[in-house]
């Protein structure tokens, strides 16, 4: 990767793994995004909260340009993403650019998407093998501690249509993880499941958080926001509202906006 | 007493018809195989420009599209055969009908494949982007495999519809089952003998196209179902 769009490091010595600047998203005349600004540093966990609709999910898919921006840039370790400076202006990234930029990106969303035609073991190869061209023992023993970490070693054989969703849901971290993704997005992630399952999701979310990956937190489950984030990030109708340590946002928001969520959310 | 003797006369026909229809029915089988390939390959490549992002390329396919689905088969042929031998390019019977075939049966299929792709949760092709993949890989890999199951009833459906259909061949004059089985008739006015033969052995093959397919689909439902 070329070092022209690397901006000047900031003063503290650390640079940001993610630099989301003046980020707007439109889809015809409805406007999602509406000017966002977020940095997230290195080993750092950010969760965004905020009600549904409030863009959270387009932020997260737009940091992988899954969605592409309608104004504004996203920069990852100083790169931007989807795109490349040109003299004055910015072009379209090629596809081969874009993609290899998303394999340092893992992503685990909220309907799982694990392959379904393909096993286990095999979804957590796909990644490896056809990406980084990959094969051999090594990577069959590396695939298979992923899944021993998440606890589903047992089940390297079974298709995903055999497994509950909080099994899915924790064999799609482990194949976003066989790619060694320097960060990770979460989108919902345990939205979909059935109460009693979101418990053991989380746990391997939590052990993530404490072995130091970057994680990006689109959740509702503000109890684990609160416990396991470095900074919460409240949004309201495309914009940010409010940022900040998790005991501040949770316990001394200054926005109303803010306090009348999360009064709407904990004490239901 | 008269149609016992006519039938024992027939019967003495019987091992010629059945060596001429026997060795037309491979090139009924072959013009199939051709055609179908020839479909298979091309109805995917505008399936795909049917879901480009460039307006041009789903024009194109759209257009293809609709014109080799409104014009009946037999004209397509005719055009091929006929029609561009007028121009002075003169297709021998059998590369006409593949084409005819080929280019007609791309646009069916075409649509078997778009809607089969389509049918697969976007989702999936996303979770392949994420982990790093190209657009090409993703479809290759993820999408493609998956579509591919849902096509194969339709697949199937298509290449016995196709082996049927190879019997307008005969008007461009390919010696396949149909047109041999006319000129039998025109030698030895054996008619019901005859076409009772050709329905047989069509019925025979379809059956055979059936079979494999079914025993295929079998085969995917099988792989993961043994795993549960």
């Amino acid at each position: 990767m070329g070092h022209r769009d690397m901006p000047a490091a900031p003063a503290t010595g650390l640079r940001q793994l993610v630099r989301v600047d003046a980020l707007h998203k439109s889809y015809g005349a409805h406007h999602v995004l509406k000017g966002i600004d977020l940095e997230v540093m290195p080993g750092q966990k950010v969760s965004l909260i905020g009600p549904s609709g409030s863009g959270k999910t387009t932020l997260l898919r737009c940091i992988n340009y899954l969605e592409t921006p309608s104004a504004g840039h996203v920069f990852i370790d100083g790169h931007a993403i989807g795109e490349r400076r040109h003299g004055d202006g910015w072009t379209s990234m090629s596809s081969s650019e874009l993609a290899a930029m998303r394999a340092n990106i893992g992503m685990v969303f909220q309907r799982f998407n694990l392959f379904p035609h393909l096993s286990v073991l095999d979804n957590v190869l796909l990644g490896p093998r056809k990406v980084q061209k990959r094969t051999g023992r090594e990577l069959i023993d590396e695939a298979r501690a992923l899944l021993d970490k998440v606890g589903m070693d047992a089940k390297r054989d079974a298709f995903p249509e055999q497994l509950s969703g909080g099994q899915q849901q924790r064999v799609a971290i482990a194949r976003a993880l066989a790619m060694k993704p320097r960060l990770m997005l979460f989108d919902e992630a345990t939205s979909s499941l059935d109460p009693e399952l979101v418990g053991e999701v989380l746990g391997v979310m939590r052990k993530l958080a404490e072995e130091g990956m970057t994680m990006i937190i689109v959740t509702h489950e503000m109890r684990f926001a609160e416990s396991v984030s470095d900074k919460v990030v409240f949004m309201a109708d495309g914009k940010i509202v409010e940022e900040g340590e998790p005991r501040r946002i949770f316990h001394d928001a200054q926005a109303e906006r803010t306090r009348a969520f999360l009064r709407a959310v904990l004490d239901h | 007493m008269a149609l016992l003797n006519a039938w024992a006369h027939s019967l003495h026909f019987l091992p010629y018809f059945l060596r001429v229809l026997c060795v037309s029915a491979i090139t009924t089988v072959v013009l199939t195989a051709c055609a179908f390939w020839m479909a298979f390959v091309l109805g995917f490549v505008l399936a795909l420009m049917r879901l480009s992002r460039h307006a041009a390329f789903r024009a194109i396919a759209s257009v293809y599209l609709e014109l080799f689905r409104n014009v009946p088969l037999l004209t397509q042929l005719f055009l091929l055969y006929f029609g561009l031998e007028r121009i002075g390019l003169t297709l021998p019977a059998f590369v006409a009908a593949t084409l005819g075939f080929g280019l007609n049966g791309a646009a069916m299929l075409s649509e078997v494949f778009r809607s089969s792709i389509v049918g697969i949760d976007r989702g999936q092709g996303e979770a392949a982007l994420a982990l790093g993949m190209t657009w090409p890989m993703a479809l290759a890999t993820v999408v493609l495999p998956q579509s591919m199951r849902i096509a194969l009833p339709a697949l199937a459906n298509f290449g016995i519809g196709l082996l049927k259909d190879t019997s307008l061949a005969s008007a461009v004059a390919v010696p396949e089952l149909m047109f041999r089985a006319k000129m039998l008739v025109s030698e030895t006015y054996q008619t019901n003998l005859i076409y009772l033969i050709v329905a047989a052995i069509y019925l025979l093959l379809s059956l055979v196209l059936s079979r494999v397919s079914a025993a295929t689909e079998h085969g995917l439902g099988k792989r993961r179902a043994a795993l549960s």
